[in-house]
């Protein structure tokens, strides 16, 4: 009885498991078919010979190497900068007493109401007139400061015995100092998390990058492979290549990390 | 005297974040309000003197426009019939990963999360030749069980129901595993002490989990609301809001108005729209939220 109970049970999860990554397997099967097996009946599950060209096309003819820069150089940058300015107004919210502190962060919260789509037209016309339109820098602006990203660290930071800080001063270390070398490397865990989220989510931003970087050679991927099905929605393996490159930098960071990210998805949540 | 200082050190940490808050967030949000009022058009955008205010023009032709109603309509449609799909879906597979017979729990959590990291745009497209109405896998898969063919993304009927199964697939790892964390918070001498006094699976079910569990559900109700009000990727990619505008969302069809015919006044005022709809579920939250908090 209980191991029938098991097997169903099992072969329940196995069939959610089917539906969750068969479209994720199929995508990298049709990425090494022959030209035109994606697009036969009945769908071919196994390329009948696996070739690369479609990769070599994208590189060679489709300047994805291009994109696939201009993705990790803004994810990158956009984590590495809002971590720096999240960090310090975390810390400072977490560890310092100044007039108007709890108002202050209040209001920081209520504004997470505000859906971004609200600043966009506006932050547009300012990007337009100080002339960075279709530039990194148009990109990695509304990035640089995340009210959630400040929430996270001050949760994390307050949890830093005061003690610490203040043998740190007496000990002669100045404000920066502490930052520097006592509270960052304590918030590492933190950090670590919120670096993933960051990454991850400015890798699969669309909206933004698609209003900003007008210029073809300035695309991210996601905004590239957008603009290619418009002219190569026939070809089904370059597309599925394209989406292959895509996502699976997203995919293997999340194998490597996804002790950090879940975990960090999991206390977040119950947090809230 | 080490007050001041200690306020001049909070000040320094404090200012890149405020700073950029306020000049990119708070200051665009008031500027939004403002365009909301105004005719702004492309040849404002050339020179910002031709911009002229109009009062509550923008506003009153929204709500004369057959379009704005479709997008709210079809937006409405994703939220209500997504939605608590997207969170069954959750809480089904969360419960399942719980029960104490199932062996490689964290493989099969890993395997439903992959959809939640990948790209968006990347898998829409993935997605769109699933749909494919002759080669597709989806309608060859119908085709074995005796059902279909249906042209998913052709047919005015079918499009939306397609965007909402692509959205489920994507999302449900998320709140799942929101759901798992909430789970494993509560009690497991709970459910022991009703056993013990004769409560089968279904009334521990209803008497301990549904109960308990209530925070958690709230709380991904409420985000699950707040993100599917902002739909615009995957009609984006695939279908560009077709068949016959059956899949134009709010957020599409403000993208349309301010970027691609530069009616920024218009565009704007759909967008404070959005975001009252928007504040609906946020209210609620901090609501419901404060009740919830206390169990």
């Amino acid at each position: 009885m209980k191991t029938l109970k098991a097997i169903l049970l099992h072969a329940l999860l196995i069939c959610i498991g089917g539906m969750a990554l068969t479209p994720l397997l199929w995508m990298v099967s049709a990425s090494v078919m022959p030209d035109g097996q994606a697009s036969t009946f009945p769908p071919s599950l196994i390329p009948r010979e696996v070739t690369f060209s479609h990769y070599a096309s994208l590189f060679t003819r489709l300047n994805l190497a291009r994109y696939l820069f201009n993705s990790a150089f803004l994810s990158l940058a956009v984590t590495a900068v809002s971590l720096l300015v999240n960090s310090m107004a975390g810390y400072a919210f977490a560890k310092y007493r100044f007039r108007g502190r709890g108002p202050l962060f209040k209001l920081l919260l209520s504004s997470m109401v505000i859906p971004a789509q609200v600043t966009m037209l506006p932050l547009f016309l300012m990007l337009n007139k100080m002339g960075v339109i279709n530039t990194y820098v148009g990109v990695i602006i509304p990035g640089m400061a995340s009210v959630f990203g400040i929430f996270l660290i001050r949760q994390f930071a307050q949890s830093i015995p005061d003690s610490l800080i203040e043998a740190a001063r007496i000990d002669g270390a100045g404000d920066f100092r502490i930052y520097r070398s006592l509270v960052l490397p304590l918030c590492k865990p933190i950090l670590i998390t919120l670096g993933i989220i960051t990454f991850m989510g400015t890798w699969n931003d669309f909206l933004w990058p698609l209003i900003v970087m007008t210029d073809d050679a300035m695309y991210t991927l996601p905004v590239a492979i957008a603009n290619l099905s418009l002219e190569h929605v026939q070809d089904v393996e370059l597309m599925m290549a394209g989406s292959v490159i895509t996502v699976a930098p997203v995919l293997i960071l999340f194998a490597v990390v996804q002790k950090y990210y879940i975990g960090g998805l999991m206390a977040g949540g119950l947090k809230e | 005297m080490r007050n001041n200082a200690s306020a001049r050190a909070a000040f320094l940490f404090l200012f890149p974040a405020l700073a950029a808050i306020g000049l990119f967030f708070a200051l665009p949000v008031v500027a939004a309000l403002v365009l909301s009022f105004m005719d702004f058009d492309i040849y404002a955008l050339a020179d910002w003197g031709n911009a002229r205010f109009v009062g509550a023009k923008n506003y009153t032709d929204l709500l004369a426009d057959p379009l704005f109603w479709k997008a709210l309509r079809n937006t409405l449609y994703f939220l209500v019939v997504g939605g608590p799909l997207s969170i069954a879906v959750s809480l089904g597979t969360a419960l399942l990963l719980q029960v104490r017979l199932v062996r490689w729990k964290g493989l099969f959590r890993t395997a439903y999360f992959a959809p939640v990291v990948t790209t968006l745009v990347a898998v829409a497209m993935v997605w769109r030749f699933v749909y494919h109405p002759r080669f597709g896998l989806l309608n060859y898969a119908l085709s074995l069980v005796g059902l279909g063919p249906v042209d998913w993304l052709g047919d005015p009927d079918w499009a939306m129901p397609a965007i909402i199964l692509l959205a489920v697939w994507k999302n449900f790892g998320y709140n799942m595993i929101i759901f798992i964390a909430g789970l494993q918070n509560i009690p497991q001498e709970l459910y022991e002490a009703a056993r013990i006094d004769g409560a089968g699976r279904w009334q521990q079910f209803t008497a301990i989990t549904i109960p308990l569990l209530a925070p958690t559900t709230v709380f991904i109700s409420i985000i699950t609301m707040i993100g599917y009000l902002q739909l615009f990727a995957e009609p984006y990619v695939m279908t560009q809001g077709g068949p016959l505008d059956a899949t134009l969302s709010l957020v599409l069809l403000m993208y349309e108005q301010g970027f691609r015919w530069w009616n920024m006044g218009y565009s704007a005022a759909l967008a404070f729209i959005l975001f009252g709809l928007i504040l609906i579920p946020s209210l609620l939250q901090a609501r419901l939220g404060k009740q919830a908090r206390q169990p």
